[in-house]
């Protein structure tokens, strides 16, 4: 198999604006609500989940060849959970901080439908470097998407960014009366359906038909 | 194709891939162990400090160091007394386990926790040979979860040194405030106990009484009362009672 530079920029680019996974696939959605009060979780996270979904789309294609189809999903679910409590168990050993706030969403990674999707829709027909740039370019738009709302969210709902002050709260004594909607998991929705109108204004062609 | 669809290339492949999967993630599992543990233990000791006012809670002083201080011990909560460390010792397990805990009635349980472990795990720090704090785990039940955490009492054993959370799952913002540093700067100085050992802090929205109320968290009533309820089962005749009436009467 020839390596395309052209076809490798595409599949790694492109599903940071083009074919975002959050935004375009409406995949993934339910840890884009849980773990996006703060900034250091969200980064966490995004780090967390483009590494499984590049390392289990590098894995599964390997032995594409090899999988029954009668038990693919079960394979897949495997290899992904394998590297879940990996990164779990690295987590656990060396952010033993992060992985507290992170809790059971680490875990949860493993029913995040980019991954599940990304493994049954590429890497199942793709060769092992396209399917690994694949999973890193869905990474990377999931985490794109996760860090814009966590953002807002730990700007508007805490007034911080990363853990530092940004704007001095009243319960501080300060100025900025804190957002308290956009500290719960619901506030997600309201961004992140922002986000999706802001790109399909964007980028017309992303607007699905009207039905 | 056929053979890639065949039963016995089925099986062949999924016990291939059970046998390598289950062999990576136990490595991984046994290999990060002692990390893992290593930081469990040090976070606990961390927040037993922060607790006692030892430390800042983004200090980077040598947690290990200041915790040499702190004396560890074993209570027996109904006699009061100190015991050997039992075997496998673990408040949480000893506490769901019918041969190590207690059933806690009705009305004994004022932190909605059901059972309590019989014995339980306490810290003291001394000064010069003489008694400066007492630190003593407590945990209850707030809106959504368990709250764990600790109150570190004087050497009066009424006034508060400080209070601390460490394990919750309550609402960020809400109930999630009792891990706020400025509302847990409101409890070092209050009394919690009166001269003879009885609960008496409460959490109300305006603080009339300096010395025994505590400014209720907004928006988080659930969870203020647990606090509430939890304080006063642990310091009370069910929880740490027995032995803070002996340390009181002087006998440890």
């Amino acid at each position: 198999m020839a390596f395309d530079k052209q076809e490798a920029k595409s599949v790694l680019l492109g599903p940071i604006f083009n074919n975002n996974p959050i935004a375009l696939q409406v995949l993934g959605i339910c840890s884009a609500l849980a773990v996006t009060v703060k900034l250091e979780t969200a980064f966490v996270m995004s780090l967390a989940l483009t590494a499984v979904v590049a390392f289990s789309n590098l894995l599964i294609s390997l032995i594409r060849h090899h999988i029954p189809s009668s038990i693919r999903i079960i394979v897949q679910m495997t290899i992904i959970a394998s590297l879940v409590i990996m990164v779990d168990q690295i987590l656990k050993a060396y952010a033993y901080e992060v992985s507290k706030q992170l809790a059971v969403f680490v875990g949860l990674i493993i029913t995040n439908c980019i991954v599940m999707g990304r493994a049954e829709a590429y890497a199942m027909k793709n060769g092992p470097v396209m399917s690994f740039l694949d999973g890193i370019g869905n990474g990377l738009g999931y985490s794109i998407l996760l860090i814009v709302v966590a953002f807002f969210r730990e700007l508007f709902g805490s007034g911080k960014l990363w853990g530092q002050t940004i704007f001095q709260t009243v319960s501080d004594g300060g100025w900025y009366q804190t957002n308290g909607l956009l500290l719960l998991p619901a506030s997600s929705f309201f961004i992140i359906g922002l986000l999706i109108w802001a790109l399909r204004t964007w980028k017309t062609d992303q607007v699905e038909e009207k039905e | 194709m056929s053979s890639k669809e065949s039963p016995t290339k089925t099986i062949v492949v999924a016990l291939l891939l059970s046998l390598v999967c289950s062999v990576v993630v136990s490595t991984a599992a046994i290999k990060l162990k002692p990390m893992q543990e290593k930081n469990k233990a040090l976070d606990k000791k961390r927040n037993i400090l922060v607790a006692a006012g030892m430390i800042e809670a983004g200090s980077s002083a040598s947690v290990e160091d200041l915790f040499s201080q702190v004396e560890s011990k074993y209570v027996d909560l109904a006699t009061g007394s100190f015991v050997e460390e039992p075997a496998g010792f673990d408040q949480r397990a000893f506490a769901k386990n019918s041969a190590t805990n207690l059933k806690l009635t009705a009305s004994q349980d004022l932190g909605g926790i059901g059972t309590r472990s019989q014995v339980a795990h306490v810290y003291m720090v001394k000064k010069d040979g003489q008694l400066d704090s007492i630190i003593l785990p407590i945990h209850g039940k707030g809106l959504f979860s368990t709250l764990y955490g600790f109150i570190a009492l004087d050497k009066d054993l009424q006034t508060v040194k400080g209070l601390k959370y460490y394990e919750h799952g309550e609402t960020p913002g809400l109930g999630g405030e009792i891990e706020n540093a400025n509302w847990l700067a409101k409890w070092p100085g209050k009394k919690v106990l009166d001269p003879k050992g009885e609960p008496v802090i409460t959490l109300v929205k305006n603080v009339a009484d300096d010395n025994n109320e505590v400014d209720a968290l907004s928006g988080a009533t659930w969870t203020t009362n647990g606090v509430e309820g939890m304080i006063r089962f642990w310091l009370g005749d069910d929880g740490f009672g027995p032995f803070l009436d002996k340390v009181r009467a002087g006998e440890i």
